[in-house]
């Protein structure tokens, strides 16, 4: 399998905290790689580490390499601007940014210049067409993002990203507020969307992991425990802490 | 002894209700006092005839012109400079000693009677740089004036922004300009015009400061380098030197219609905005 991404011994410590120890893993590209842990297990770290968002908090500090593509994301020269419009990321709250529907997709491209109306048109109908809720807001794209409900924010979240046509989506407990049936819709979206993206799916819960995902990775105390195939990783864990967590003894 | 619920419950709304009837009352008062004493005289000859005989007859023309035109210059040199400082301090610095420093003087700022403000610009702006009693001195003096205001608003406003919204922004590729155009000004855009209002709600209603600076030249202004007088300095001066109370209370009365047509067009203007938005 080729990696996307190429994490070599990856220390990152905030405000003197080490919050990662020696992350090292290959996300392979086209597949869903599943991120699982107790929390504060540094999972959202390690997620954030991959469009470097961490570096916008004082007091982040880092070691050890993150190649995407083969290029280091924090060398010099490397933009993050850049980095972040090939690297996509969806939040745990659903954030709607106070304006349209319209106007939240779009939001991304217009940042790169795209001006002409027809090509905004077509990337907000095929980004809400690949978060499955094109038919539900295709009547009312003038309406402010504000008014959605929380599932259907996420999904719009979805849409936003999208509509950047990245290489790589982030995704960081994105189900964790939303209802059954919302979770299901982003769940069907990641899995479509899988074929041409690659995909990191950090997730408080396990069950999600194990449906959704190809490669699941465990994290425990800025440790990564254990990254396999999510079948292996679910019925037969090398590690104990591994097992101890998948089958509820503790987290 | 131990007062039952229900009477604390009771006298708590007495004591806010009571002082919120209080204050109601209090500015009621004023307005309808000022508004019964002076609208009498306010007709449109008034508004729009230059003053005659230092202003016991004739209008208030001239320093109705004054009356704009000042707070005007403030508003277009302070709003700028003002946002400008404020966005910097919150979204381009880290929150660090130096930033202390600067936030506490801007508040000292902000707290200095405006006398000194006027003594200052008479120095600096009248006298060193050889500008004169002018409107460009008083303009510029009224601008340092409430300059700390919009600078601290502003602040206020920029920070109320959700970070949320910020890192959806950066994660979407967008610069820290970008995020700041697109993002953060729009959002704290009600809070600012809240800045410049009070900032024109207070050069509006300068004497002292504009007295020293912009003179009180009852002539109409022909350019930013003449010397004008606002309606604030015009029924100072009827009033203490007992020209005409008449006339004083009733540009005293224009006064009071203006700063209220100005607050109502804001609050019209904000509304609109935020409805659009949500």
């Amino acid at each position: 399998m080729d990696g996307k991404f190429h994490i070599q011994d990856l220390n990152v410590y905030w405000g003197g905290n080490l919050l990662l120890k020696k992350v090292s893993l290959k996300i392979p590209s086209c597949q869903i790689l599943g991120v699982i842990g107790p929390a504060g297990s540094g999972k959202t770290t390690f997620l954030r580490s991959l469009n470097r968002m961490n570096e916008l908090e004082p007091g982040f500090k880092m070691e050890g390499r993150v190649l995407l593509d083969g290029e280091d994301i924090y060398g010099p020269g490397y933009d993050a601007v850049t980095l972040r419009k090939k690297v996509g990321m969806v939040f745990a709250l659903p954030v709607a940014l106070p304006m349209s529907i319209y106007e939240n997709i779009v939001y991304g491209p217009r940042l790169t210049g795209i001006r002409n109306h027809d090509r905004l048109d077509e990337l907000v109908e095929q980004s809400l067409q690949a978060a499955f809720m094109w038919n539900e807001v295709k009547d009312r794209l003038d309406l402010s993002g504000l008014r959605l409900s929380g599932g259907q924010q996420q999904r719009l979240c979805l849409a936003r990203v999208l509509a950047m046509e990245p290489e790589v989506i982030l995704l960081d407990e994105p189900c964790s507020g939303l209802d059954p049936i919302s979770t299901a819709k982003i769940e069907q979206a990641l899995t479509e969307l899988k074929k041409r993206y690659t995909v990191v799916l950090v997730t408080n819960n396990t069950k999600q992991a194990a449906r959704i995902a190809d490669q699941t990775a465990f994290f425990l105390m800025g440790e990564l425990i254990e990254i396999g195939p999510t079948d292996r990783i679910f019925t037969a864990p090398a590690q104990k802490q591994t097992d101890d967590y998948i089958t509820g003894r503790f987290g | 002894m131990r007062i039952r619920p229900r009477y604390t419950q009771w006298l708590a709304v007495t004591i806010l209700g009571g002082a919120t009837v209080l204050t109601l009352a209090v500015l009621v008062f004023i307005i309808v006092f000022v508004l019964e004493k002076g609208l009498p005289v306010v007709n449109f000859r008034f508004l729009f005839t230059n003053a005659e005989d230092m202003g016991r007859a004739g209008g208030i023309f001239t320093t109705l012109i004054g009356t704009i035109v000042l707070p005007l210059l403030a508003i277009i040199v302070a709003a700028p400079l003002g946002i400008s400082t404020a966005v910097y301090l919150t979204e381009y610095t880290v929150e660090t000693r130096a930033t202390k420093i600067i936030r506490f003087g801007t508040d000292c700022l902000a707290g200095i009677p405006s006398i000194i403000f006027g003594l200052f610009g008479f120095i600096f702006f009248v006298t060193t740089l050889g500008l004169g009693w002018s409107i460009l001195s008083g303009g510029l003096t009224l601008a340092v004036m409430i300059l700390p205001t919009i600078i601290r608003t502003t602040e206020e406003a920029v920070k109320a922004v959700p970070k949320s919204y910020r890192q959806v922004s950066f994660s979407l590729g967008a610069t820290r300009w970008q995020t700041v155009k697109r993002v953060i000004l729009p959002n704290a855009l009600p809070g600012i015009l809240t800045g410049i209002m009070l900032g024109v709600g207070r050069s509006i209603g300068e004497t002292a400061a504009v007295i020293f600076t912009a003179g009180s030249s009852l002539r109409m202004p022909s350019s930013i380098f003449d010397s004008t007088r606002t309606m604030a300095v015009h029924f100072y001066i009827l009033a203490r030197e007992g020209i005409s109370s008449e006339n004083a209370y009733g540009t005293a009365a224009t006064l009071i219609i203006a700063v209220l047509a100005i607050n109502l067009t804001a609050y019209w203007m904000m509304g609109r905005f935020i409805a659009k938005r949500s």
